[in-house]
């Protein structure tokens, strides 16, 4: 026996099986992220240093500009749902391709700003800011890992169920784009607290 | 929803046409079936209470008898014993009696192993390093790899789907993904017995900063805490996504059983209360493998050395983080046991349970309640009054919803005609266990009382009476009552009594000491059980009562083994609806269910779950999708 709800919605709940799981898989992403977020206020609080001149160490203008292509990848990802919405595979390809570069163009820089860090001995040990700095972002980097590894699947050996259930093959990508998304809405956060406050 | 149905109708068409067998592995091993999943949970599980167990009699050993050499072949020969009888029972065809057999013996193996080491018992006497390891590995063991995942993974997996005329789970998928995910947390975390040091060794509850320096053991619970974490947060979306999307039609939230709702508040509970717990374990892998001092104060003397770490932490804000899960996983711990208890009593009472809206709002409230009392836990750290006062209130709030639940089921009984089957007598049991339990947590949610209170046997005593004959009866409560679902057999009643009442014996000669040896001031975690403290001298010998208990409950359970591997086989055939319940579960199904898809004909709901004893019905049950 088939599992309903699976592509079409339930009427009385408005919403198909994955997408109301994809929701409560973020909610609790949200209270993972909210721990550590809670975590920066009590550090700082109890600090006996004072955290906004300890960031001045942090490279603004590269993590204003990883800020840009992770807007950017979001504003493409939501371009190739659309693509498929309007049955148009080859730009869909074009758009996921595009968000794809640009997760790893966020990788990139961030691979300078880290290295640039362990250039100047500046560790996760060395201070606690450093700490959470490190550890906030090289947990949103692993979900930005995360999102390359599914998109990729998706843009590249996944892409064959457009061919056979295109309906599903969209809400997947749908799916996919609303996690793409907290992994966006998770840096915004992060840039601010981090680097600017 | 009318043009769903039928389509799957279709399917189940298709399906009958195609009805391939799928190879073992698939079907047994790497099974997506919900059934087979929530029986390994459920084997696996009652493995891991099983060795959670032995590790407390080892305990109780030392307690007793502090300095007396362990007599481990006594431990260990009948575990292997019985899992070679388990082994043969039905013969040596790979079966659950195969895999259980083993267990059992490499159970008794690791136990040797521990045992026979000089590093753990020099001379046969037990070192107070080795205890601790015992200490923390009981309590990870019952409460993540024992009672939750028999609990949510066994219960919740086998029972819900059918209770709600669900073909299956929503992702059948990551339902097998949860129980290999778990699979490996549980090896994970017997590995970590094999590291220099061995196993973890700073409490369940592994507070920094004795966590922080402690062995390499501590790394591996650690990351055998983030395959846990991983496991119930698959499980948790696929519960709730099932229990919403794939209910079957009629099937309205109110007409949900209460065990249902039981499940879909835990869910809850494990999907928002154990990320935080994930982060508190990275962050304390961070301090521990990358040098950090997010749980390191600064100028932390240990062993006369000042520590080289930065500082800057504190330990505090761990305890934060791990309450803020532990204490939901409290009501993780009891919901799914009212849940089973409450389907037990509506059925052996034949009455409609009372205030059934009643239970499902206590419920709710009980599940936001919970994430608003983690730290009263916390009193004794000078976290300061004004705080203590708030939660101090929000946990008396708490016990309103608690105590509404046990009084609905309490006056559930009230002029029913009981039938004391085993699953009953567990269930009867189960009220007054609770009862106490809950009681006892009143004085320790009090921050004045907590004071004398706090880090005693009291505290012991008072949990152990919410999980252990609280939960756990309910368990086995649910074991007696779900087998013949399972096998089509019911399991054996003479057996079952035994079983019962020695466990309940047994249990209150464990747990009620515990009470009064706190009272009299007595901490917990002591090696020796108090005997270097003269204010502990007066309640000493019940240490000794409470280990022979411990040993004598142990006898009782080799009833319950016995019985359990031996009426898989051997039990009395019983028809579908053995117990003549109402669900769907027993009245649409066969026993055991079909392989897929679970119903014959899709279910459709037309009244509440416990109609029993309706006036004008022929029979005193009035199954769920039975017309009006």
């Amino acid at each position: 026996m088939e599992i309903p709800y699976t592509i079409e919605t339930r009427e009385d709940t408005g919403v198909n099986n994955a997408k109301l799981g994809i929701w409560l898989f973020l909610a609790s992403e949200v209270m993972l992220f909210g721990a550590l977020f809670t975590t920066y206020i009590l550090l700082r609080i109890g600090s006996a240093d004072d955290w906004s001149q300890l960031n001045d160490i942090l490279n603004v203008p590269l993590a204003t500009l990883n800020t840009v292509v992770l807007i950017s990848s979001s504003v493409t990802m939501v371009m190739s749902w659309a693509s498929l919405m309007m049955k148009d595979f080859k730009k869909y390809k074009l758009y996921m391709g595009l968000t794809i570069l640009c997760s790893f163009g966020f990788l990139i820089i961030k691979y300078f700003e880290y290295s640039a860090k362990f250039e100047h001995h500046l560790y996760p040990s060395t201070n606690t800011f450093l700490a959470i700095y490190f550890t906030m972002t090289a947990l949103h980097g692993l979900h930005v890992i995360g999102g390359i590894i599914v998109n990729t699947y998706f843009w590249g050996p996944g892409s064959k169920m457009w061919n056979t259930q295109p309906e599903r093959f969209t809400n997947r990508i749908e799916i996919a784009g609303l996690y793409w998304h907290f992994v966006d809405l998770v840096w915004i956060f992060l840039f601010p607290v981090l680097y600017l406050l | 929803m009318q043009p769903n149905t039928k389509s799957v109708a279709q399917h189940h068409d298709v399906h009958q046409s195609e009805h391939h067998e799928l190879s073992f592995w698939r079907k047994y091993v790497f099974s997506t079936d919900h059934k087979i999943i929530g029986i390994q949970y459920g084997i696996t599980a009652l493995m891991f209470l099983l060795l959670g167990f032995m590790f407390m009699m080892i305990m109780r050993w030392q307690l007793a008898y502090p300095g007396a050499a362990f007599p481990m072949y006594f431990f260990i020969a009948p575990i292997a014993l019985m899992g070679v009888v388990v082994l043969f029972i039905t013969g040596i065809k790979p079966s659950v009696n195969t895999v259980a057999g083993l267990s059992l013996v490499a159970m008794a193996a690791l136990i040797w192993y521990l045992g026979s080491s000089d590093e753990n018992f020099p001379d046969g006497i037990m070192l107070p390093e080795f205890y601790n390891q015992m200490g923390a590995m009981h309590g990870t063991i019952m409460v993540f790899l024992g009672v939750v995942p028999l609990a949510v993974g066994a219960f919740g997996n086998y029972v819900m789907p059918l209770q709600i005329g669900a073909p299956d789970m929503a992702f059948p998928k990551l339902n097998m993904m949860s129980y290999w995910v778990y699979f490996m947390g549980g090896v994970t975390m017997l590995i970590s017995f094999f590291v220099p040091g061995g196993a973890a060794n700073s409490g369940w509850t592994s507070y920094p900063p004795l966590s922080n320096i402690a062995t390499t053991g501590q790394t591996i619970w650690l990351l055998g805490m983030v395959f846990l974490i991983s496991s119930s947060l698959l499980g948790s979306v696929n519960f709730i996504v099932t229990i919403v999307q794939l209910r079957a039609k009629g099937l309205s939230f109110m007409r949900l059983p209460f065990f249902v709702w039981a499940q879909f508040v835990t869910s809850f509970l494990l999907l928002l209360a154990f990320p935080p717990l994930e982060a508190a374990g990275v962050l304390q892998l961070m301090d521990r493998l990358a040098g950090t001092s997010f749980f390191m104060p600064s100028g932390l003397v240990v062993s006369g050395q000042i520590l080289p770490n930065t500082g800057g932490g504190t330990p505090l804000l761990w305890q934060h983080l791990f309450w803020f899960l532990a204490h939901p996983e409290v009501y993780v711990l009891i919901l799914p046991a009212m849940g089973i208890i409450s389907e037990i009593i509506a059925n052996n009472t034949r009455k409609p349970l009372w205030g059934y809206k009643s239970l499902v709002y206590a419920a709710i409230f009980l599940g936001f309640m919970s994430f608003i009392v983690w730290a009263h836990h916390m009193f004794m750290t000078g976290m300061g009054s004004t705080i203590s006062a708030f939660f101090q209130t929000t946990t008396m709030i708490i016990s309103i919803p608690s105590v509404i639940i046990l009084s609905a089921l309490i006056i559930s009984l009230w002029g029913g005609s009981i039938r004391f089957n085993t699953p009953m007598l567990f269930a009867l049991a189960f009220l007054p266990m609770f009862g106490i339990g809950g009681l006892t947590g009143l004085p320790l949610g009090l921050s004045s009382s907590d004071i004398h209170l706090h880090d005693t046997y009291y505290v012991i005593g008072h949990f152990h009476y919410v999980v252990a004959p609280g939960t756990i009866f309910a368990l086995f409560a649910g074991i007696y009552f779900w087998f013949p679902k399972a096998t089509g057999r019911k399991m054996n009643e003479t057996l079952g009594k035994i079983h019962f009442w020695g466990s309940f014996v047994c249990m209150n000669f464990i747990f009620f000491p515990m009470l009064i040896q706190g009272l009299a001031g007595v901490s917990r975690r002591l090696y020796d059980g108090g005997e270097q403290y003269a204010h502990a001298q007066s309640v000493l010998y019940l240490n000794e009562v409470m280990s022979v208990a411990a040993w004598v409950m142990a006898l009782f359970q080799i009833f319950f083994i016995v019985n359990f591997f031996r009426s898989i086989k051997k039990g009395e055939k019983v028809s579908d609806n053995a117990w003549e319940a109402t669900t769907l579960d027993w009245s649409a199904t066969t026993s055991p269910p079909l392989a897929h898809g679970n119903f014959d004909t899709v279910p459709e709901v037309h009244r509440g779950p416990y109609e029993y004893s309706v006036p004008g019905q022929k029979n005193d049950f009035t199954p769920q999708h039975q017309k009006a």
